[in-house]
């Protein structure tokens, strides 16, 4: 396609990367009558292709229902993509067979918004973090026990937690051990889905500044979705704007927040009320609302809420492509 | 802040109790301040401060057993509202306070659909027929940006968005023209967005129907745009009261300094955040003295800090602040 020749060739000059997601498509059918024939598809995700580098961050942004969360559980196979490939170093993850994805998901680990559903409120914090050290036999008794103390240390919390329930736990703490989860098999790549939306403020900062301290330490690669984008300018190295299930514009962190080039993004950046009474800015306010992914609109999904939408945008869509040759694509016609 | 006839709303020494099998939660405490007429005051905090309570207890639906106001006065538009009977109260809610939720998913009911409640509302409080209280609804809905309210208003709320069902709680709240409105995180569970068009319908609200709005949230964003008066709560307490600007401009309290400073803002670059350490305390068991004292970045060595509560005091003209070392705070009257 024409979009992945085009991200291609502008990141081609830099070395490696670990995951290289192409033209990524995740449908789920919609059925219906009698014998659930199948009469639609919700396109939750459209055409997505990104590359991470090795210890890089990646920020996946976008409002409820454009297809983020889909695109990183599909990405570790929690649901089946429909077309498109993911390689991870290089391995093509979506053709594995299951063996083989176990090894895999070692190395790609998740990392949940919600600190209360995700943690199993029967286990002991002790058992939550060493039970995938057990499924992979990579420690047990003693060992396994010394290696969760550890990372419990690693994450800012101590070895008398061992043996506590999740319910003993604040938020910030529980999203805590929900890093110590993830950290346990030494992943290359942490998906990371709305860390810490579900925090308090105060809260929040905490675990952003353990996510960076843990990049540094352990060279880890983050694939960060939120919708918060003051979060996102903060952690990211690069950042992918989706809406409806495609990406809509893409680019270095600087990049981006300094000059937006879709009208989506610019008007959710508008939109963030600031902590600043002195600047209350000018503020695009966009009307409508998010159209459903099963019936998208013709043209640019973008069109109908778009203050600079012409009959052009109605019939085509616009590839994300760079308008300057640098790593800088956006998917707007008027761009 | 000086008691005048602008107020509209005047809470004083306002103290909630519940008491839960665990023990005695005191989710508000000693908490006094003012809405004047057409302005807009915001309540922000953490989770668990005592922010919701606070607003339960103005409306007085706070449920006993567990919870109990325990003390205090709260004054609306003269009347005390923790003295007057049940029957008036009912009045008083709806056509004078009217509250909005967080939650535009479970606070409207599935199985009516949406001109229903709003019509049972407009029926319940202002003695209309069902034809007038229909029309009532449809011009609501126009109102508040819903397009098409003819058709609409015969939809349940599962065809809506949560934009829209917002609206649609904005309308009914407003369908009795009250003098008092109090939103309770009215755009936490929106996007960004829809929070913008939502918060742009408030404002635009208020300024034709002159109404006061108390505003619950936990965003300072959505204070810095919105709000003319802020009071900063705390663990059940009010630690910093003052106006929007001066808030911002020079926030007292070391509990405000951090959360600002906590906030990634957008264009702003910062290797590492800003963090308030700890976290919240448990309301079963609060720490003596200021109850920010464990956290604190200022106060961790100082014995009264520790063992001495700093009650709000007035520090400047608007600006009150609970610190024993706030700038300002004259610690020699206590």
């Amino acid at each position: 396609m024409n979009e992945d020749l085009l991200l291609y060739n502008t990141m081609k000059h830099s070395s490696e990367y670990l995951v290289d997601v192409k033209d990524l498509k995740t449908y789920f059918p919609i059925r219906s009558g009698v014998f659930s024939k199948i009469v639609g598809h919700v396109k939750a995700v459209d055409g997505v292709s990104f590359k991470i580098r090795p210890g890089q961050t990646l920020g996946l942004v976008g409002e409820s229902g454009c297809g983020k969360t889909t695109v990183g559980r599909t990405m570790i196979r929690l649901i089946p993509p429909t077309e498109g490939t993911f390689a991870f170093d290089g391995e093509d993850v979506f053709s594995q067979p299951q063996g083989r994805m176990k090894e895999l998901r070692r190395d790609i680990q998740m990392m949940f918004q919600d600190p209360y559903g995700s943690l199993n409120p029967r286990m002991t914090v002790g058992s939550i973090i060493g039970e995938s050290l057990g499924v992979h036999g990579v420690a047990r008794g003693k060992e396994r026990q010394d290696r969760v103390a550890d990372l419990l240390n690693k994450v800012g919390l101590s070895a008398q937690h061992l043996n506590r329930y999740p319910h003993e736990f604040s938020g910030g703490q529980r999203q805590r051990i929900g890093i110590a989860r993830a950290l346990a098999l030494d992943p290359k790549l942490i998906i990371c889905d709305e860390p810490v939306s579900a925090l308090d403020v105060s809260i929040q900062s905490q675990i952003v500044n353990l996510l960076q301290d843990l990049q540094e330490q352990l060279n880890l690669t983050y694939l960060f979705i939120a919708h918060d984008l003051a979060v996102v300018e903060h952690i990211s190295d690069f950042v992918a704007v989706m809406y409806l299930g495609r990406i809509v514009e893409y680019a270095d962190r600087d990049l981006l927040y300094a000059n937006p080039l879709h009208p989506y993004t610019q008007a959710l950046l508008s939109a963030i009320p600031e902590p600043d009474p002195g600047r209350r800015k000018h503020r695009i306010v966009l009307g409508g609302e998010v159209p459903s992914p099963s019936n998208p609109p013709s043209g640019c999904p973008f069109h109908p809420r778009c203050p600079l939408a012409e009959d052009c945008c109605k019939n085509e869509i616009q590839e994300l492509v760079s308008k300057d040759g640098n790593e800088h694509l956006a998917a707007c016609w008027k761009a | 802040m000086t008691q005048t006839n602008d107020n509209l709303l005047s809470i004083k020494n306002l103290s909630t109790h519940f008491y839960t099998e665990q023990g005695l939660v005191k989710a508000v405490q000693d908490v006094s301040f003012d809405i004047p007429k057409g302005k807009t005051l915001a309540v922000v905090g953490e989770s668990g401060c005592g922010k919701s309570v606070t607003a339960l207890s103005v409306m007085r639906l706070i449920p006993w057993p567990p919870g109990k106001i325990v003390d205090g006065e709260i004054l609306f538009d003269g009347e005390s509202l923790r003295e007057v009977s049940e029957d008036r109260m009912r009045q008083i809610r709806g056509n004078d306070i009217a509250m909005i939720f967080q939650e535009p998913m479970t606070s409207l009911n599935p199985v009516f659909t949406v001109g229903n409640q709003i019509i049972e509302v407009v029926k319940l409080h202002q003695k209309k027929s069902g034809h007038e209280a229909l029309g009532i609804a449809v011009d609501m809905m126009r109102k508040v940006g819903i397009a098409d309210p003819e058709r609409r208003v015969g939809e349940y709320p599962h065809q809506m968005s949560g934009g829209m069902r917002q609206r649609v709680m904005i309308a009914m709240a407003l369908c009795c023209g009250p003098e008092l409105l109090i939103a309770d995180e009215p755009t936490t569970a929106l996007d960004v967005t829809i929070q913008a068009q939502i918060l742009e319908l408030l404002r635009t609200l208020q300024r034709q129907e002159g109404m006061s709005i108390m505003m619950i949230t936990h965003d300072l964003g959505v204070v810095a745009e919105n709000a003319d008066e802020v009071v900063v709560m705390y663990a059940s307490r009010v630690v910093e009261k003052a106006s929007a600007e001066e808030l911002f401009d020079k926030p007292l309290h070391p509990y405000t300094r951090g959360l600002l400073k906590s906030l990634p803002k957008l264009g702003e670059r910062k290797e590492r955040l800003d963090v308030i350490g700890g976290s919240v305390p448990n309301p079963l068991h609060f720490p003596d003295g200021c109850k920010f004292h464990p956290r604190c970045p200022l106060g961790c060595n100082d014995s009264r800090c520790r063992s001495q509560e700093p009650p709000l005091k007035q520090v400047a003209a608007g600006r009150s602040v609970a610190c024993w070392h706030a700038e300002g705070y004259d610690d020699k009257s206590e």
